[in-house]
């Protein structure tokens, strides 16, 4: 029995969605400056926490949103990965406020 | 790229079977899932770093007036302040923002591996896997450094008390370990050693998938084969991992 090799026919370069990949690239370093600026020019305090807390989201939006595709797949996929984080959230507001309960002997 | 496995009958519903109602391969599926779980994981260390950061008391006064010790959590910035081959000279987060910027771009070069994939091109998808695993490996050996500098620790520790037999002893201690810890409560050095360690372990496992990748791409296996899909479901694994790493990033480094 013949075998017969599959024929690969190699497309050039999509330019405009890599242009895009490394924009995005170029905005998560952009992003984590900013963080770092705001590290060594702000006072500690719940507002320094709040600001990160939404830089990481941000950052993480893009990450999963551009780099996995998550942005463009179908509804279903992308609510079904989402809703559950709302668990993860609760549990981190929930914990961290039961934490500051908590005597240091 | 057509994933699904059948068109839909007019008047059915995508459940009823023959069709992927996700739009996307059982693969990539189930590496979703398996990627949903282990941020749970990840999201239950995090998150226990949490607890035990609040319950402890913060430390009271200006940056530049801190000091290493027990009775208070430490600063992140006043820990991790070295960078290889310059000793002595304090550059605050300095190190970590190098290893961000490593996996970052480690992470576009995987996405640059997948469109390669997309298109068949066998030579650019071995030149982004291999970039790829590069930059595993660079990060991979710049925690390796942390670790060592976390555990040797600074000059001439730091001299803490406690009791010894019943006593309140001074003692000094230098470095860190998962019982006793120079930068502050002990706790803080066991979150470092089980979070970075935890992701470390990731990043290791994702350099091994990866060459696995870029072994069969080489060898000709997803050519035969009439698709890289391989490439993106291993790039879904190492997008997690820096994306592990953002949230490594400002919960225990900059917070």
């Amino acid at each position: 029995m013949a075998h017969k090799e599959p024929q690969i026919v190699v497309l050039p370069p999509d330019t405009e969605k890599i242009k895009k990949l490394w924009k995005v690239a170029l905005f998560l370093l952009f992003v984590t400056m900013v963080e770092f600026v705001i590290a060594f020019t702000m006072d500690h305090g719940p507002l320094k926490t709040f600001i990160f807390v939404v830089l990481t989201i941000v950052k993480a939006g893009y990450i999963v949103g551009e780099f996995m595709h998550l942005r463009y797949e179908v509804k279903v996929l992308f609510w079904a990965v989402l809703i559950p984080m709302i668990f993860v959230v609760w549990m981190l507001v929930a914990f961290v406020y039961e934490g500051m309960q908590i005597i240091p002997q | 790229m057509d994933h699904s496995t059948a068109a839909i009958t007019p008047g059915k519903s995508v459940w009823d079977g023959g069709a992927s109602p996700m739009g996307i391969s059982y693969g990539k599926l189930m590496m979703w899932f398996f990627l949903m779980s282990d941020a749970f994981t990840f999201s239950g260390l995090l998150i226990t770093y949490g607890l035990v950061r609040s319950s402890n008391p913060a430390f009271e006064g200006s940056v530049e007036s801190f000091q290493f010790a027990t009775t208070h959590w430490p600063i992140p910035e006043k820990v991790f302040d070295a960078v290889p081959f310059l000793h002595g000279v304090e550059l605050p987060l300095v190190f970590v923002g190098i290893m961000t910027f490593v996996l970052i771009m480690s992470s576009v070069t995987m996405v640059l591996a997948v469109e390669a994939g997309h298109r068949m091109d066998r030579l650019a998808v071995e030149k982004w896997m291999l970039w790829t695993i590069v930059g595993g490996l660079t990060f991979l050996g710049c925690q390796a450094w942390e670790w060592t500098h976390f555990i040797i620790g600074t000059e001439g520790g730091t001299v803490m008390s406690g009791y010894i037999d019943g006593k309140m002893t001074a003692y000094t201690v230098t470095g860190a370990n998962l019982v006793q810890n120079q930068y502050g409560p002990p706790a803080f050095a066991d979150f470092f050693f089980f979070i970075t360690g935890f992701h470390g372990f990731h990043v290791f496992s994702g350099v091994l998938l990866n060459f696995l990748i870029f072994y069969n791409t080489v060898s000709g296996v997803y050519d035969r084969r009439g698709h890289y899909e391989m490439v993106e479901k291993v790039g879904l694994y190492w997008h997690f991992v820096d994306l592990v790493w953002v949230f490594v990033f400002t919960f225990f480094y900059l917070v």
